[in-house]
C-alpha cells in the first residue's frame, strides 16, 4: 500500500489524496496518476509506502491536542490586514 | 488521404472499444481505472481523426463514420479487434499498439499536413504514457511467476501474426508518403521491430521465429471477431438513428 500526495499547483504543498495498492514504486506512481489526477488535479505526485507513515493514532489524544484549545493568542487574529492583501 | 485518416481513426476506435470491455472488471481498482483511461484516450483520438476525415466525406458526420459503416469499410488493423484474452494478452496487445503509435506519431508530427501534425503531437503525449504503463506490466509478467511467464508466452504466440497488419498500407498511402504527409510504413515497421527486440531482450522474452503474418488489414478484411464488436458498437446508432447524449 502507498499513500498518495498530490500537488495541485506549482508552489503549493502536496496534500494527501488517498491510497493505492501497487507492487513497486514505479507502479504506485502510475496508479496514483491514473486514479487521482485524471481530472487535472495535479502537477506533481508523491507516493510513500504506507508502512513508513508514523501516526498519532493510539497516543493520548487529550494530552496531545487539548492544550492547544485555549491558546487563542497563538492565532494571528489581532492584526489589521491591509485591504490590498488577498488570500490571507 | 481519407483512407489514411480512417485507418488512424478505426484503429483507435476499435482499440478503445475492446479495452473498454475491461471497465469494471479490471484485476484491481487502480488498474481498472488505468485501462479505462487508456480506452478513453483512444476514443478521444479516434474522435479527432474522424472529425478530420469528415472534411473528405461530404455530408457525413463524425458519428456516421464511426457508427454507420459496414464491416468491410473499416480499415483498422486486425490486431486491434483481437479479443482481450487474459490480462497478459491485453497488456501485450496494448503494448504492441503503443509502440506502433509512438513511432508513428513521432513521425506524423513532422507531416507536411499541419492538421495531421497537430493531432499527432497531441496524441503522442497520451501514447508515451500507454507505452510506459504497459512496459511496466510486461516487466511484472516477464519477471513474475511461472504462471505469468507462461501466460505472457501464450499471448505472444496468439498475437504475433497479427502485428504485421499494423503496417499494411491503405490504397493511397504511397502517394502520401511521397508527398511527405505520412511516414513510410516499412520504415515504421523496422523501427517497431527494433524497439520490440530491445524490450523483449530486456525482459528475456522471445520473438516467434515463424514470420507468418496475417493479411488483409487496411483493406477491410477482418477476423471473425469483428462483426460482434460492430454489433455492440453500432447498436445505439442503429436502434435510435441520430441519437445524442
Amino acid at each position: 500500500m502507498w499513500e498518495v500526495f498530490i500537488q495541485t499547483k506549482p508552489g503549493l504543498s502536496h496534500k494527501h489524496a488517498g491510497t493505492v495498492q501497487a507492487a513497486t514504486a514505479e507502479m504506485a506512481l502510475q496508479n496514483a496518476r491514473d486514479v487521482y489526477t485524471r481530472r487535472k488535479e495535479g502537477t506533481s505526485i508523491w507516493v510513500v509506502p504506507t508502512k513508513y507513515i508514523v501516526t498519532s493514532e493510539g497516543i493520548d489524544k487529550e494530552a496531545f491536542f487539548d492544550p492547544a484549545d485555549d491558546k487563542l493568542y497563538r492565532h494571528p487574529t489581532f492584526y489589521q490586514i491591509p485591504n490590498d492583501v488577498k488570500n490571507m | 488521404m481519407k483512407n489514411y485518416l480512417l485507418k488512424l481513426a478505426d484503429d483507435t476506435l476499435i482499440m478503445g472499444q475492446r479495452l473498454a470491455e475491461w471497465c469494471g472488471k479490471g484485476p484491481y481498482l487502480e488498474e481498472d481505472i488505468a485501462l479505462t483511461n487508456i480506452a478513453l484516450d483512444y476514443l478521444g483520438q479516434s474522435s479527432l481523426f474522424y472529425k478530420y476525415a469528415t472534411q473528405f466525406y461530404e455530408g457525413k458526420s463524425e458519428d456516421d463514420l464511426a457508427f454507420l459503416r459496414y464491416e468491410h469499410e473499416y480499415l483498422n488493423a486486425q490486431l486491434t479487434e483481437f479479443p482481450n484474452g487474459d490480462y497478459a494478452q491485453t497488456i501485450l496487445k496494448t503494448y504492441f499498439f503503443a509502440v506502433y503509435q509512438k513511432i508513428l506519431f513521432e513521425k506524423l508530427m513532422k507531416s507536411q499536413d499541419s492538421q495531421l501534425a497537430a493531432l499527432a503531437e497531441k496524441a503522442l503525449k497520451e501514447v508515451k504514457y500507454h507505452y510506459a504503463h504497459t512496459k511496466t506490466w510486461l516487466n511484472v509478467f516477464a519477471n513474475g511467476t511461472e504462471e505469468s511467464i507462461n501466460r505472457l508466452g501464450n499471448a505472444v504466440g496468439n498475437l504475433w501474426e497479427y502485428t504485421g497488419g499494423l503496417f499494411d498500407k491503405t490504397e493511397e498511402e504511397e502517394n502520401l508518403t511521397k508527398l511527405e504527409i505520412v511516414p513510410d510504413s516499412e520504415m515504421l515497421e523496422n523501427e517497431w521491430q527494433g524497439t520490440i527486440q530491445k524490450d523483449f531482450q530486456e525482459f528475456g522474452m522471445q520473438i516467434p521465429e515463424n514470420a507468418f503474418m496475417q493479411k488483409g488489414s487496411r483493406k477491410g478484411i477482418h477476423t471473425e471477431y469483428f462483426g460482434y464488436i460492430l454489433c455492440e458498437l453500432q447498436y445505439m446508432q442503429r436502434a435510435y438513428p441520430g441519437c445524442e447524449w
